[in-house]
This record gives C-alpha cells, structure tokens and sequence, in this order.
C-alpha cells in the first residue's frame, strides 16, 4: 500500500461573517494516497471546496484555517512562510476549478498562462518553454497546438479551456490535482472527455487526483475511494464499489437514490432529499443531518456521532447504520450497539 | 469624429446668430453710425443670408481661417489662439502626467489594501477632490500658499499667485486643475480593480504559486485598467474645462482665459472658433482612446 | 371572457408588493451610512436656512443682505456685529450666504427637474419606439455626451443673457444624457418582460403597462442619479458666478461671493474662504446622500 500523500487532520476553517461564524470546516480528515483518485463529494455548501482551498491557502477573505494540520509528506501546509506556500502552490499540488471561461485571464494568451505556471518553480529559457507549452497542450490533446498556444480563451471552446486549465496543472508534473466541479460547466459529451483525459494522466503519469464534485455518476466512473461530506464535515468514506453497494450513512444513501437510473423501474417523481443543506453558521445540536434524515431517533438530536468504522475499509458518522440497500426496497436499519452508555438495541 | 465636429459647429454657429442685438452693440460706449454699422457688416460678410454665412463659415475654418475677432481690433481668432495655446497646452500637459501616474497608483493601492485605513484616506482625498470645484480649490491654495505663507514668514515664502512663467508659477495652477480629474480616476481605478480581484483567474493566478508581483502586474492591473484607458478621453474633457477656470483664477494668458473673456464681450467668432478648438481636441483625444482600446483588449480585435 | 383579461392585470398587481418591502429595508440601511446621513442633516439645515432666510430678516434677527453697511467695509469676521465679515460693499457676508443658499438650493431642484423631462422623454421614446429612432437618438446623445459641459454652458450663456431662466435651461440641457441613457435601459429591460407580450397578445396597449412598471422599478436609481446632478448643477452655476456670467448681483449667490472676494484676497481672505467652503460642502453633502443612496438601494443587497 503507497504511502499518504496528502493527510488532513481535524481541519478547522472558520469565516467570521456579519451573521455569525460560519463553520465551513468543521473538523474533516481525510487522506490521499500516492497515485490514488479519491472523490470527495456533497451538495453545495457541504465543505468540499473550502477544504480543498485550506490545502492550498487559499482562502478567499474572511477565511481563516482555525486550527488542524495538513500533512503533504512530511511538512505541514498550514506552518509554512508565504514563500513556501508559492513554492508548493503548482509545483506539489495543483488546482484545477469549475468554470474554465471565468478561470482563465481574458487578455493574456493561453500559452502565456501556461508557461507562467512553469516559469515560476522552474527556470526555462525562452525556447526550451515554448517548446514545453506545445507539448503539454498536445498532451491533454487540444488541436493544432502550435497555432492554439497563441490564442486567447475566449477563441477556445469550453472543452478546449478546460483541457487548458489541465494542462497548467500538470506543467509542473504535481504530485496531486485537486480538480473541483471541473466539468460541472461542460456539454455532457465533453465532461466524459475530460473524466477520460483525467483517467489517463493519473495512468501515465501516476499523478493522484482529488475529484470534489455533487455528480455520483463521475465519482463512479474515475475515483477508487470516496469521501462524504456533510455540513462541513466528513460523514462516511470508504472504496467506490463498497459505498456505493452498500452506503451505511443515511446521507449517502440519499444521494445515490436520488440519481435516478436507466435500469431500474421508472418512477413517477424524482427522489430528493427533503429539506435544505443547513446554515453552516446555525448549525443543529447533534447529527447534523438529522433534520433531514428520514431515519433519525432521539440520540441524533442530542449526540453528534463520532467517525467510526462500520466495516473493513469504510468508516461512517452516524448511530444508525443501514442494511439490505441491494435494490430499492428500504433498508433495515440497525442502530449501532458500541456506543458508551447505550445497550444494544435490536433491529 | 467628423459628425461630432460638425454638429457642433453647426449648433454653436446657430447659437450665435440667434443672439439678440447685432456685435456692434457695445453697451455704454457710443452708438456706432448705421453706414459704419453697414460697412462692417460688409467686411464681417454679415449681410448675407445665414446658410450663405455658415457655409462660407465651414470652408475657411477648415482653412483654419476663424475670422477677426470682435474684441480686439484687427486680430484673427486663429493668431489669438495661438498666441495662448503655449500656456493652455504646458499647464494642460503637466496636469495630465500628474492625473495618471497618481490617480491610478492610488486608485490600485486603495483597492489592494481595501477596507484599510490607507483606503478610507485616498477615498477621502478623492471624494474631497471631486466636489470642491476647482475655482474653489484654487482660490483656496492661493490664500494658504499665498496670502497667509506671505504673512506668516513675512514676505519670504510663498508662492507666486498670478501669471505665468516656466517656475514655480506653474504649481499652483497645475495642481489645482490635475486635482479633479485625478479624483475622479483614482475612483474609477479603485472600482475596477476591486471587481477584478472578485473574478476567478486571479484565484487561478495564486494557485499557480506566481509571487505576488506577477499576480498584480499581469493578472489584475492587466485587466483592471482597462477600464480606466477608455476613462481617459472624458479625462481629457476635464483638463480642457479645468483650465478654463484655472487660467481666470490664476491670470494666466491661455486660450481658456481667451473664451471666459471672449463670452464676457460676446466676441462670438472667437466664441466659435475656441469651442471648435475643444471639440476637435476632445474628439482626437476620444478617437486616440478608442483605437488603444483595439490594443489594450485582445476580445475586441476582429479576427 | 373574463379571465383572459383578467390574468395579465393579475400577473402585473401581483409583481407589485415588492417594491414596498424595499424602501423600508433601504432607509434602514441609508440611515447607517453616517456620512450619508451627515449630508442628509446639512441638506436639511440648508433646505431650512433657504426658507427661513426671509423671515428672519423680516423679524429683524438677520441683516438685510441688500443692505450696505458702508462704515465697515470689507471687515473681518466677528467684528461690529457681523458675524462674518462684510464684503466690499459693506454687506453682510452670512446674511450673503445664507441667502446665496435659495439660489444653490433652487439650482439643484429646478435643473433637476428639467433634466428628467428631457432625458427621461428622450430615453423613454428611445427604449419605447426603438428601431431607427432608437439609433438615432442614441447618436444624438453620444455627441452631447462627448462635448464638455461647462463650455457648452457658457457658449449658451453668452448668447441668451445671463439670466435666471436662461442659467437654468443651459444647465440642465447639458446634463440630460445619463438619465435618458438609465431610462431607456430600464424601458428596454421592461419591453422583454413576458407580461408586456400577454398584454399585447390581449390587445390593451403596452406603453400603460410600461409606464406602471417603469416607475417603481426604476424610481431608484432614477432618484439616485437625479441626486448625482445636484453637485454638478451648484458646480455649474457657482463657476458661470465665479466667471461673471452667472446670476447678477445684486442677487447673492455664493460663485458671485468668491469672485468678489478674490478682488480683495490678500486684505480679506476670509470674504473667499466662506463661500467656497459652502460650496464645496454643499456639494459633499449631495454626494454623501446619493452614495448612501446607491447604496441603500442596490438590488444586489437585497436579502
């Protein structure tokens, strides 16, 4: 088993706002390893992208990483000076975000913005770049790369900035892409061009990757392990095909119900989760799904759950677990005996 | 541009013969005789039909031929134009490298260090810089700079109130027209750089681990001052009407002295031939501005 | 039948009751901008001083600003029972002022009042008709935009006199242009809407539901650009004062008062420093409250 690449640890991100602290990130750890594709998903608002901005330090204003360490090897993100910070940015871990026509300068040539993100760990002369700049672009496949490197992003299509957007990940070959919602603004025929383009570096170049997306689809076709998050915090995690076949947090049972399937008897609505994600300032005492959970008794509202491993490889935060999720019949659900102070109550 | 310029001949030329009383009015002096007030008709080419008069009006001025001027006896409007272009244009140009270096050095630095206390102060400066108008600004420097520092230190220090003269004549006037337009930019400057902070590319930028050097220079102020380079013509306008105010409060002889008094004794073929000037000036200055934004803003290039 | 008619006009009345939610919510948030409200209080207090002035003449508790003290001529402030000085004729510097306020005052009301009849006339016919007209007057106002104000003001100012209606008139036709530029978007924005098309589709006649519609939506940003030109028309006339073409004495007004303090500026410094510090905090109270008023009234802060 490869190492951690990436650990973090009880992380804490706090934004000071005008209707109180808001607790983007409530505690989360989570891990990549060498190689690895983990998804990291939830719906909007759950954490996944100021998580992935903490281990950038990148937070917009008036987020603060409160406390928590983010182990990259062996250095700690969140101790380094602002020069090691620029040192890492691009060259260990690389961001790719959501909307390539926003992300990108609107004035500078494509290929401009892609020698810069090597320029700035590395010195190239003049031509040996250039040289560079081509072959990434032919390396996430965009056309005529010769006469693209050239362009400006609004000459490119939406597929093309995206696959651009790649390239300047990858410039510095990172050790890790962290790629949130990247195609999430994207034609469904090219969102599965770039989840292959994706599948194919991590291939060859045995770069890892960090999906944060709301799709389950896509976290199906490319990671190999998954985490939840709910209400800025981690509330299961485990191997694709094991949640996936067998979710044992509520939430996640929800989220892969409400995709709705070819295979499977039509119904006449769409399921959705009831209710809304929670006010990250006003958070509810105890679970905080359990305003929205359809299985939830008296101790999720007065006991948060702590991450537990519920079977091997997968960990979940929640006092009633789930059985029999083969097919769409309800679940059994069982409440978990190992907690101190409450007996075993039986299915 | 040429459509601007015409319009506007052809409105104040209008304007002008809509005026009630005839030049030769000069009140309080002595009534002129009616076969002199014929004859200069005649030489003026006042008795002829007004279209005759406009057209005849277009042709020579774009010989540069403005006409005499009714004020002062026997002198063309274009020799008393430039007589006092030397002035308006140092006064003018020394002005416009104040506004744009400082405008938008603190318009960046107010948005950059946004929500501080270096912000609250440049706005303030600008805010103040904009509503004191600068007949206002400028009689007030020549009471701190002039009157009272030459009370104060008994003669010695002050700095010269009126005329011109290539010394420290020129900062006073200077400062008091560069005043309102450099406001006005360092808003703008302000504005248009907070908006680009707020779009994604420079949290790209970061991302890539560029110093912070590189993210101002080629990602913000890159596209923040785009913006500010099309803000440059209206600019432009500023200075010209600034320095018709500056030039009375400060007696300096330039063109914008020559129309304040060219209104005041209704001299209306100097009236004309000035406003024709300004125009001309400011649709340059416009179209400069438009052919750099081709330059500036790679989306609107044709290709 | 009925209720063919009756869902459009149910579709209008219903979008109706937000605007109401907005103004309170706009007050609460206007009232705490201090500076906005600080501008509010000096708008006020001049609003009172411009009406009261007379009769506290009348009652004998303020000098006659007529009135011409000729045995304390040009004194400073605080001396034999003027408060502020006299000017060179004797006349009482605050009774001066404060009646220089009526004239400012009306100034910003009246201009006002002309600026929305013709941009919002020209805007609304724009925005309505479209098409040719359109382009056309959008032509139109591009040019007017393009030309400096103040020189237009005194090109107008020079051929009609410099009289209390003419002063107005050349003011407010210079700075029509944003308004008609904020009218017809709003109109044009309105036109899209699908009630103007059920409307239309029922055979009632789009210019009323327009015109409904127009003034909630657009009654705030109107009113804050309305309240923008304020500074700019007391700017206006206090420069045409400060030239000499403005209102004639011996109407006071506070651009006359510079002008006539800056004769004597070295002896009397203080015969300048009170009109222009009325003028330019007059002018900083009206951008205060129109900045609090943008920014009370942007919809983008809305909950």
């Amino acid at each position: 088993m490869s190492d951690a690449l990436l650990r973090v640890q009880d992380l804490h991100t706090q934004f000071q706002t005008s209707r109180g602290l808001v607790r983007a990130v409530d505690g989360v750890t989570l891990e990549v390893r060498s190689g690895e594709i983990v998804g990291v998903v939830g719906e909007s608002g759950c954490g996944k992208t100021m998580t992935a901005l903490s281990i950038l330090r990148l937070l917009p204003d008036p987020g603060r990483i409160v406390s928590g360490k983010i182990m990259f090897r062996d250095v700690d993100v969140t101790a380094m000076s602002q020069e090691e910070v620029q040192d890492f940015r691009g060259r260990d871990v690389a961001m790719i975000f959501q909307d390539p026509m926003t992300s990108l300068n609107p004035v500078t040539r494509v290929g401009n913005q892609i020698e810069e993100a090597m320029t700035a760990h590395n010195k190239f002369d003049v031509n040996a770049a250039r040289v560079r700049v081509i072959d990434l672009l032919d390396r996430v496949s965009v056309p005529e790369s010769k006469k693209r490197v050239r362009n400006y992003p609004h000459q490119f299509s939406g597929g093309m900035r995206q696959r651009a957007m790649i390239a300047m990940g990858i410039a510095n070959e990172p050790a890790l892409i962290i790629a949130d919602e990247p195609t999430t603004a994207l034609d469904v025929t090219v969102q599965a061009q770039i989840i292959e383009l994706l599948k194919q570096l991590n291939r060859e170049m045995g770069t890892a990757i960090m999906l944060i997306t709301h799709n389950m689809a896509l976290v199906a076709s490319l990671c190999q392990r998954v985490v939840v998050m709910y209400a800025g915090r981690v509330v299961e995690e485990g191997p694709v095909e094991q949640i996936f076949t067998s979710p044992q947090h509520p939430y996640t049972w929800s989220l892969l119900r409400s995709v709705p399937r070819v295979d499977r008897e039509r119904r006449d609505r769409l399921i959705s989760i009831e209710g809304l994600p929670p006010d990250l300032a006003r958070l509810p005492p105890g679970c905080k799904f359990h305003p929205r959970c359809p299985f939830a008794v008296q101790r999720c509202r007065e006991e948060e759950p702590p991450l537990a491993d519920v079977a091997p490889d997968q960990m979940a935060r929640c006092w009633v677990l789930m059985r029999n999720v083969a097919d769409d019949s309800e679940p059994m659900v069982r409440l978990r005996a190992n907690a101190p102070g409450q007996g075993a109550t039986g299915d | 541009m040429i459509p601007v310029i015409f319009f506007v001949v052809l409105i104040t030329f209008v304007l002008m013969h809509l005026a009630p009383g005839s030049p030769w009015d000069k009140g309080g002096g002595r009534q002129l005789s009616q076969s002199v007030v014929r004859n200069l008709n005649i030489k003026y080419g006042l008795d002829k039909p007004v279209w005759q008069q406009f057209l005849l009006y277009v042709w020579n001025a774009a010989h540069f031929d403005f006409g005499l001027s009714y004020q002062y006896e026997g002198k063309t409007v274009a020799s008393l134009i430039l007589g006092g272009w030397p002035y308006t244009f140092t006064i003018g140009a020394l002005a416009f490298c104040l506004v744009v270096p400082i405008g938008i050095g603190l318009g960046v630095l107010a948005a950059l260090r946004q929500n501080t206390r270096i912000d609250y102060l440049t706005m303030t400066f600008a805010t103040f810089g904009a509503s004191f108008p600068n007949f206002v600004v400028g009689m007030l420097m020549i009471i701190v700079f002039g009157v009272v520092a030459y009370n104060v230190s008994g003669g010695n220090v002050s700095l010269p109130v009126t005329g011109f003269g290539l010394d420290d004549h020129l900062i006073m006037p200077v400062i008091t027209l560069a005043l309102l337009p450099t406001a006005y930019i360092a808003r703008l400057t302000r504005a248009s750089t907070l908006d680009t902070l707020r779009q994604e590319y420079v949290r790209t930028a970061w991302a890539k681990g560029l110093s912070e050097r590189l993210v101002v220079l080629r990602h913000i102020l890159r596209n923040s001052l785009i913006p500010v380079a099309t803000a440059l013509g209206p600019t432009f306008a500023l200075l010209i009407t600034g320095s018709v105010i500056v030039e009375t409060v400060f007696a300096i002889p330039g063109i914008g002295r020559s129309f304040v008094t060219a209104v005041e004794s209704r001299d209306y073929p100097m009236i004309l031939g000035t406003t024709i000037l300004f125009s001309v000036v400011i649709a340059l200055a416009n179209l400069v501005v438009d052919i750099l934004y081709v330059f500036i803003d790679p989306r609107v290039r044709l290709d | 039948m009925a209720s063919a008619v009756a869902v459009p006009s149910q579709l209008i009345d219903w979008e109706q009751p937000e605007q109401i939610g907005l103004w309170g919510d706009a007050w609460a948030r206007f009232r705490r901008n201090r500076l906005a409200v600080i501008g509010l209080t000096i708008v006020v207090l001049l609003i009172l001083d411009a009406l009261l002035a007379p009769a506290l003449v009348h009652f004998g508790l303020l000098i006659d600003p007529l009135t011409q003290d000729v045995t304390h001529i040009e004194v400073g402030p605080g001396r034999f029972g003027h408060l502020l000085g006299t000017d060179e004729l004797g006349r009482d510097t605050l009774t001066r002022l404060m009646y220089g306020a009526r004239i400012s005052l009306s100034i910003g009301i009246f201009v006002q009042a002309i600026v929305l009849v013709i941009g919002g006339t020209i805007g609304l016919t724009a925005g309505y008709v479209g098409g040719r007209v359109d382009n056309l007057l959008m032509r139109f106002t591009d040019i007017w935009y393009a030309f400096p104000d103040l020189i237009f003001v005194l090109v107008l100012v020079s051929v009609f006199g410099p009289s209390l209606l003419s002063i107005f008139g050349a003011i407010g036709i210079v700075n029509w242009v944003s308004l008609a530029r904020l009218v017809r978007g709003q109109v044009l924005a309105i036109k899209e809407k699908e009630y103007v098309e059920a409307a239309r589709a029922t055979g009632s006649r789009p210019l009323k539901i327009v015109l409904r519609h127009l003034v909630p939506n657009s009654l705030g940003p109107i009113i804050v650009t309305l309240t923008f030109g304020v500074p700019q028309a007391i700017f206006l006339e206090a420069t045409l004062s400060f030239i000499g073409v403005g209102i004639q004495p011996p109407t006071p007004t506070w651009g006359q008062m510079v002008n006539d303090g800056y004769q004597a500026v070295f002896a009397n410094p203080s015969s300048v420093v009170f009109p222009s510090l009325a003028i330019g905090l007059t002018m900083l109270a009206f951008t205060f409250i129109g900045d609090g008023l943008r920014d009370a009234l942007d919809p983008r802060m809305r909950r």
